[in-house]
Formats: structure tokens, sequence, C-alpha cells
């Protein structure tokens, strides 16, 4: 934590305050091409936040640009974008690398891909501690097997000497996850983490996750675009459509009570959440557009759509009548 | 249904391959990737082949039509048996079927354009005109728009892609399509249209499927009949509704249980199972499953359980199969009511 704090400009770090804070926040590649169109987003401390949406909805890029993956053609800007009580509008490249690890650390889609295969686990795992230069090889390596056994790897100190290759996927995937806890990071950002895994190893992970959430206290950035998975683990939802954020609110108020058009065409084609026996499934016609443009841009594929649709863009707003934070990005929730 | 006659069917059918561990005398050891399969396929059909990765539910679509060969048992084609497993048998199965190979964009040459990969299998079966409007006629049944077929296979969203693949395999028009995870990595909002897709081209030309697949509620959709493989070996065949209903094994139960449920009301306390896919070089004895399975009992870890027949269509390999009680009793994929 040491090397972190002062590398990048100290905002605010009490207690209260989000581990994670977007305001406004674009990411354009190339400065021509939007990824991301001003979102607001926020995880506060010990929450789990899912964020879901099709592909080409800016959920990834949306996750890259916390932990400064994003390559160089990339362009962030916004009013507001703070991690762990540091400005990363103003960060550089040391700031960034600073902060990967104390600060945000993530698990990666494909476990089989996410560690070198020419290295033994225990010494990828010991590199990741580098910055600990007061600790000896003993102590890390007591610290590396205390986290492998926190993600229920068994016999961790025998796995030390092994090869990715000698793992399943579900189990290189909990090491993943071991690797991101290791330098004890207030936000895990988990990009699809189940979707190269068996159902059967979902479940474990998943069960995984939501005990480390509850023992470690860390704050958990959940991206998917399953909605079982997000209806499993997370507290609050962010429904991402063209590089926007369309819908908002707790996970158990969104999924029943789903407001935005886009939302429920998602629910409407979830396989799980359709009546057996029905001939034909539903489909969202039209693809994703590009991200900007005017008027709402889901407009296109909307089957509420009106003519202020297409040229106005809509306000986000609170769902009044809720008791629990709900906001829509929707001319029609609009009162 | 029963009274359709099979289309194909496997007896018994086992593929091993050699371990790679080189011993100087004796046998070579092998591994069983699949260990005596007997389905039948039937006209018209879709049947969904569920199981975890290494169940052998890819090499079982493959070894139909001798990708991979065999090693043992039997396979026939509208009840005449293959004579044996080479290659010039298996044209016979190879020219009526079609495989949708699990990444569609990796099976089509990247240096060629999509209308001339879709026209492709005409021109090698000289089966049918391979005129351009013959070649936008099948791309639009398999619902993709003319100007995509001047694109080359990395300009295609993965949509597409799979939709492309479905039109190459609809160009010879095959009696059975053998499709590899055909949903897997395409978003919910696509994933239905190419699903309706395999049920509009079964009711227009009476095609069977084999639709290999780790999705439980993509099957619940389309199946007629459902296998379930673990390690190689069917553990519960029979028809889809039914396995649903009324799961008889405790690995069906299991991954139906670990379908995660889409309401967060409906939250798990514990994962349905744990633990992983025992290695194919280390079987365990007895039921194969027992390692995993919550109901294991001393029989289980040491006498293998033969099939038996729940209902005339649905068999179960499982020395105490749960009851249709105790099945309801524990929650299943639940629907949410909205």
């Amino acid at each position: 934590m040491s090397a972190a704090t002062g590398a990048a400009t100290s905002i605010s770090a009490d207690a209260v305050s989000p581990v994670l804070e977007m305001k406004g926040l674009s990411v354009c590649y190339s400065g021509l091409v939007p990824a991301v169109a001003g979102v607001d987003f926020k995880v506060n401390p010990g929450e789990v936040v899912g964020v879901i949406g099709e592909s080409g909805s800016g959920k990834s890029t949306l996750a890259h640009a916390v932990l400064g993956l994003l390559p160089k053609s990339a362009n962030v800007t916004g009013e507001r974008f703070v991690l762990d009580g540091h400005d990363m509008l103003t960060a550089g490249r040391d700031d960034y690398a600073a902060l990967r690890g104390p600060a945000a650390a993530m698990v990666f889609q494909n476990p089989m891909t996410a560690f070198s295969p020419l290295h033994t686990l225990g010494r990828q795992l010991t590199d990741l501690l580098w910055r600990d230069r007061h600790q000896s090889a003993a102590e890390k390596r007591e610290r590396i097997i205390a986290v492998l056994s926190q993600v229920g790897l068994p016999d961790p100190a025998s796995k030390l000497d092994a090869y990715p290759f000698q793992f399943s996927g579900g189990m290189l995937q909990r090491v993943a996850i071991a690797a991101a806890l290791l330098m004890r990071p207030s936000l895990l950002i988990a990009d699809e983490p189940t979707t190269a895994l068996d159902v059967t190893m979902e479940a474990q992970i998943l069960h995984l996750m939501r005990e480390l959430r509850k023992t470690s206290g860390v704050a958990i950035l959940m991206i998917s675009h399953h909605l079982g998975v997000i209806a499993e683990i997370c507290d609050r939802v962010a429904v991402m459509y063209a590089g926007r954020v369309v819908e908002e609110g707790t996970v158990r108020e969104i999924f029943a009570n789903p407001r935005h058009p886009y939302t429920r065409a998602l629910f409407a084609c979830e396989p799980a959440l359709i009546e057996s026996g029905v001939s034909r499934l539903p489909v969202i016609l039209g693809e994703v557009p590009r991200p900007g443009g005017c008027g709402c841009s889901f407009a296109g594929r909307c089957s509420l759509v009106e003519e202020r649709c297409h040229c106005d863009s809509p306000p986000w707003v609170g769902v009044a009548d809720r008791a629990e934070p709900h906001f829509s990005r929707c001319h029609r929730s609009a009162p | 249904m029963t009274s359709t006659p099979a289309m194909i069917e496997t007896d018994k059918l086992s593929v091993s391959v050699p371990s790679g561990r080189w011993l100087p005398f004796g046998k070579t050891p092998t591994l069983d990737i699949l260990v005596e399969v007997s389905i039948a396929l039937r006209v018209g059909e879709i049947v969904c082949m569920v199981g975890e990765s290494g169940s052998g539910k890819t090499t079982f679509g493959r070894a139909l039509v001798g990708l991979v060969k065999p090693s043992a048992g039997r396979i026939a084609l509208d009840g005449v048996a293959l004579p044996d497993f080479t290659s010039r048998s298996f044209r016979r199965v190879r020219s009526q079927s079609a495989l949708l190979f699990q990444d569609p964009v990796t099976s089509f040459n990247p240096r060629q354009r999509i209308g001339s990969i879709i026209a492709e299998p005409r021109h090698i079966t000289h089966a049918g005109s391979t005129k351009r409007e013959d070649i936008v006629g099948l791309a639009r049944k398999a619902g993709l728009a003319e100007q995509f077929l001047s694109r080359f296979p990395h300009a295609l969203s993965g949509g597409q892609a799979r939709r492309a693949a479905v039109a190459r395999a609809l160009s010879v028009v095959p009696r059975l399509i053998i499709a590899d995870e055909p949903t897997a990595g395409l978003d919910v909002s696509v994933q239905g249209g190419v699903l309706n897709l395999f049920l509009d081209i079964r009711d227009e030309f009476r095609t069977t499927f084999l639709v290999i697949t780790h999705n439980l509620s993509v099957a619940r959709h389309i199946a007629d009949r459902i296998v379930i493989l673990y390690l190689g070996r069917v553990v519960e065949s029979g028809p889809a509704e039914e396995i649903f209903r009324n799961p008889q094994h405790p690995y069906t139960k299991a991954l139906l249980d670990s379908e995660p449920v889409p309401d967060p009301a409906h939250r798990r306390e514990e994962p349905p199972v744990i633990g992983e896919v025992p290695s194919l070089a280390a079987r365990p004895k007895g039921c194969e499953f027992h390692t995993r399975c919550r109901f294991a009992q001393d029989r289980c870890r040491t006498e293998a359980p033969i099939k038996t027949d729940v209902s005339p269509d649905h068999q179960v390999a499982c020395h105490f199969p749960l009851a249709a009680t105790k099945a309801a009793s524990i929650p299943n994929l639940r629907l949410v009511s909205r």
C-alpha cells in the first residue's frame, strides 16, 4: 500500500467514500470512436456491483479503464474518476502501475491464458509480491499458501511447483482469484469470470466469490452477460447499452421491476426465464449501434419507440414509486 | 415418437486413444474417451447431448461422421450397419450430414468470401446449383442478408458467422446436422435466433439434429430428447420434458441445479455439486460419479450400475435413482413468474 500512497493525488480516504467513482466518464479510441460515453458509476466498499450488457456495450472497456489496461489509442476523459481515493484522470503510467494490485485487481475470462505457461505458479505468484522487498522469500511463500487455501485450493503448498497446464480451468480460475487477492485490493474486477467454465464449476466459483466478499470485505465489480450470474451474487446492477448505463438499481429491484425497454428485452430473451413449450424464442432484432450520436441509442431496436426517442437524449431519472434506488434512462420512465 | 425410424444409431460405440505412456512390453495403455454409447437419433428429432467438459460429447459428434475413429461398437445408418470404420464407409454418413463446429469463424477459410464458403459443398458434391441467386436464397434461409456474401469471415459478428455456417450446412440438404455448442459465445439477444432457425429447418426438411451443449436452458427449449454424458458414459437419457421434470440420476439433478437462476430471491446457499470431473486416466471404481455424489453409498463405490428403464424411453444408470418424490422436494430449475 505504501508505494501507492502519494503516487496519484490523494483526494479523500475516509471509510464511507466509494472505492470507485466515475462521473461522466468517456473512453474514445483514436479520438474518434467512442466506446464508453458519459458513464456515472460507483462501487462502495464491500459491495458487489454487476455490469450487464451485450457484446459491444462497453462493459469490458469500462473495466479495463479502471486498471489502465486500455491501448494507447484510447483516450479517457470525464468529470471525475476516483479509484480508492486516487484521481485517475491525472494519473500517469507509473501511478496506474502502483495502484494495480493494492487498489484494484482483475480476474479475466479465460484462466488458461492468464498465466505464463513457462513458469511455475509459485514463481508467478511470488513475482506479484515484488513490491514487498522487506519480506523474505519464506514469508511470501506463507502469504501465498494462505491465499491459495482461502480460495479453496486443496493442498496449496504442493501446488507451488506445478505449471498451469497441470490444472483444470476451474482450479486455475481459483488461482487467478488468489493472485488478484494477494495484494489485498479494495476492488476486485471480474470480467466474465465463469464464462469459460462448466456450470458445475461456475456455481462453485460464484460461491467462492460470495464467501470471499464476506470474509475479506473486498468490493467486487462483476462483468457478465449472463443474468443468472448477476442475480446470484450482486447487490446492485448497472445495465449498459452502447457505451451508456441505461438502467441501474439494486439487483432485487431491477430483476423484479425492469423499467428500461432494453432491460426488459434482455430479460425476455433469457432462456431460463422462458416457459418450456414456447415454440419460438424471442430475439432483439438489429445490432448494438456505435455509442454516441443523438437521441436514445436503443431507439433503433425498441418496440416502444416514439418520435422524441430519435432526436432527444432521454433523461436519467429515478423511478419514483419504488422503495429501493432505481434509475432508468428512458423518455417513457420520465414523469 | 417411438415408431419413427432411427436415422442413425450407435450400438456400444467406444473411442479409445493411446494415452502416450509407452511401455516396452505388453499393451500400450489407452484412455477411454467414450465407453459403450448406444443412442438412436430418430428422423426429425432434436437430441441434445449434455455434460461437463471432458465428458466426451464433442468426441461423440465427431465419431458419428468418422472424424474420430471409433475403436469398438457399431454405427448403423437407416438400419444398415457400416461394415467397418474406414473413411470409405463413413462416406455414406458424411454425404448426408453436416457439422457445425464450435467456433464458426475458425472453420472458415479466412481468405475466402462468405458466398463462396457457402457454395463450396455444392462445388465438391455437384449437388445443387452454385448460381449466385441460389446461394443468396440459401443464405436468406439461414437469416443472412445478401450483403454479407461478399464479406470475409472476420468481418462477421458471432451470430452472423453462425448463420453462415448453417447456410453452408444447408447447401447439401443434409439429413443430419451435428451442432457443437451452437450458442457458445453468443449474446442472449441473438442466440434465440439461431435456435429458432434449427426448429424451422427441422420442420421444413425433417432434419435430424444432434446438438452438443452444456447449456441446459438451451436444451430445455429445443430438445426432444436429452442424453447426459459423464466420463464418456451415458448416465441418463430420455425425453427432454421428463428429464427436466423428473431427473433420476443425481448428476442430472446436480447439472440442473447448477444453472444459475436469474432471480435474486432464489440464491443458492451451497453449490449443488463440488469437486471436478475425475481424470479419464484414473476412473473411479464402481459408479464413476460416486466421488461427487451426495447420495453415494457403499454399493456405489464397488459396483458399476447398469442401465435400467424408468419409463419405456427413459433410462438411467444409477443404483439409487432419485425417486419422483425426492426430486420434487429439492428445488429444480425454477421458473420465475413475472
